[in-house]
């Protein structure tokens, strides 16, 4: 019992940044349909765009100084929502009127055009660079298990942010015209909805997520490479088809929950199966039931 | 100087025509009609209007300026608002968020949005009740009565209204028209395309009908009801009236 308590916390915990990035995936999904396979590496990025900063800065301890990181991670997170922006406006936009797979199929291009693009800058290339700075040890215990204050404060941070997109989208005007381009881009046109804004706006939205989630993971972890986006980016596109994909309390359950799963499986079966668990559950969930958990809500997208 | 004047406009879908040198204008305050069968161009001369679809010749010109080239929102804020045909209200928003959307351009003012609510509302008694509904839940006539409320939420100079009758049953029609009639009274300019003839030349006080996208015939709604080309074609003979289409 204790074993699976702790399973569940360190779920909640890995869940939390499959939120982050799963709440970008969907956002994007609500409002075009496309599903954005280079998201991941927008994550990716806003991990090397951090640690260049990071590196510039010169800090390599985080107690005390979490100030620096906070701006650090906040600048990462505007820079990689820019980065987001500028994929759509360049890459996107001009292809709107194009079949949805062509997308698609540009967008696994710009993967590849990120990832090839990092490897081949001599100061970051192949190998798994550490990251200049590390979350402290420190810690304490929740329920039986160790967890460290910066977990805790990475969890509370993701919690945030989620909040922040559900009342972004929920409650303000802008929200809502997100809602509205996303059922019926003409009709929002008609009542004087900028719809290529607001396009711009979710895509801003979704590239600061992943940006926040890097750096946190980063920070966390301590390595980062040029290929962390991939895995990453397909655990969050499964949480995102598990909450039921354009949906953000989708986005939200489908992360906690496939962060639970894959840690109660790496527990039973060990950690080099955790990757094939979080497909498993892609598989089985596109089987039985592929609108996803929060699926009969299907209409109300974003 | 009319209001609003559509000058010599073509529409081009790729290489088909949708309606080729047509022009009209509309007086403050009036009430005009397009008329015609499916297929006319009355919807392409409202979207053309509205900045959906691009004008390869001619001009627009709202209050004597010529409309800036642009997408489609710029023209809500000069006061150019649409109902398209078929609603295209936000189903899964609810009534309130549609009305809220509506009144997207005074999206500095909340305060502003709710006094014009309040004002919208006292149009249409009947959304009153159903704000925090589902739009997608509302019944036909309903949804067609949001529409109109949602697109009056803008404050629009001139209200374009396509095909409203459709899909209705006869007195849902009459609760919608007398909407048009209030709103018209209230002194918004109203451009309706109609397909259903008689009705629309009951409300308009000037028509302008379509065929295979040009203007075939123009002038007051009550000549127009007496005109033996108009009666022959849509208000009685019904093979003539497939000849058109």
């Amino acid at each position: 019992m204790q074993l699976l308590v702790g399973e569940i916390e360190n779920g909640i915990f890995l869940g939390a940044f499959f939120v982050l990035i799963a709440l970008g995936y969907s956002m994007v999904y609500g409002i075009l349909r496309l599903i954005n396979f280079a998201h991941g590496d927008f994550y990716m990025m806003a991990a090397y765009v951090s640690f260049a900063i990071f590196g510039a800065v010169g800090i390599s301890h985080l107690h005390s100084k979490w100030p620096v990181v906070l701006v650090v991670g906040l600048i990462t997170m505007i820079a990689t929502g820019a980065l987001a922006v500028l994929a759509e406006r360049l890459i996107y936009r001009p292809m709107r009127r194009a079949a949805l797979l062509s997308l698609m199929i540009a967008a696994l291009g710009l993967s590849q055009v990120l990832e090839n693009g990092v490897l081949n800058i001599p100061a970051w290339g192949s190998q798994y660079r550490t990251y200049p700075v590390t979350s402290s040890a420190a810690g304490t215990s929740i329920l039986g298990t160790q967890f460290t204050y910066a977990q805790i404060a990475m969890v509370i941070i993701s919690g945030l942010l989620a909040v922040g997109v559900y009342y972004l989208v929920g409650r303000t005007l802008i929200g809502k015209a997100m809602r509205a381009v996303a059922e019926d881009r003409v009709a929002a046109s008609l009542m004087g909805v900028n719809v290529d804004l607001v396009i711009s706006l979710v895509f801003f939205v979704g590239g600061a997520l992943a940006g926040a989630a890097a750096v946190m993971d980063s920070l966390y972890y301590g390595q980062i490479n040029y290929l962390m986006g991939f895995t990453v980016g397909l655990q969050a596109f499964t949480a995102a088809v598990l909450g039921g994909i354009g949906n953000i309390a989708g986005a939200v359950v489908g992360g906690l929950l496939l962060g639970i799963v894959e840690s109660i499986g790496t527990g039973i079966f060990g950690a080099e199966w955790s990757v094939v668990v979080a497909f498993g559950v892609l598989v089985v969930m596109l089987w039985v039931r592929p609108n996803g958990l929060l699926g009969e809500r299907v209409a109300r997208r974003m | 100087m009319s209001l609003l004047e559509v000058e010599n406009i073509s529409v081009f879908y790729g290489a088909v025509r949708g309606v080729s040198d047509i022009s009209f204008s509309v007086e403050e305050g009036e009430i005009i009609a397009l008329l015609g069968a499916n297929g006319a161009g009355k919807s392409t001369v409202l979207k053309a209007i509205s900045g959906i679809v691009r004008l390869r010749s001619g001009s627009i010109r709202l209050g004597g300026q010529p409309l800036p080239a642009g997408r489609p929102h710029r023209r809500v804020s000069q006061g150019l608002v649409q109902v398209p045909e078929g609603r295209h209200i936000f189903a899964s928003l609810t009534v309130s968020e549609n009305l809220e959307l509506g009144g997207y351009i005074h999206a500095k003012s909340a305060r502003a949005r709710r006094e014009r609510q309040t004002e919208v509302l006292a149009l249409f008694p009947n959304l009153q009740d159903k704000l925090n509904q589902l739009a997608g839940r509302l019944s036909g006539g309903e949804q067609q009565a949001l529409a109109i409320a949602r697109a009056m939420m803008a404050r629009p100079r001139v209200l374009m209204v396509d095909e409203p009758s459709l899909g209705l049953d006869p007195q849902k029609i009459d609760v919608v028209y007398d909407l048009l009639a209030d709103i018209a009274r209230s002194g918004t300019t109203v451009v309706l395309v109609e397909q259903n003839v008689a009705l629309a030349l009951e409300l308009a006080s000037r028509a302008y009908v379509l065929q295979q996208g040009t203007v075939v015939l123009s002038g007051e709604a009550r000549a127009l009801e007496k005109d033996e080309r108009v009666a022959a074609a849509y208000l009685g003979g019904a093979p003539a009236a497939a000849a058109v289409g």
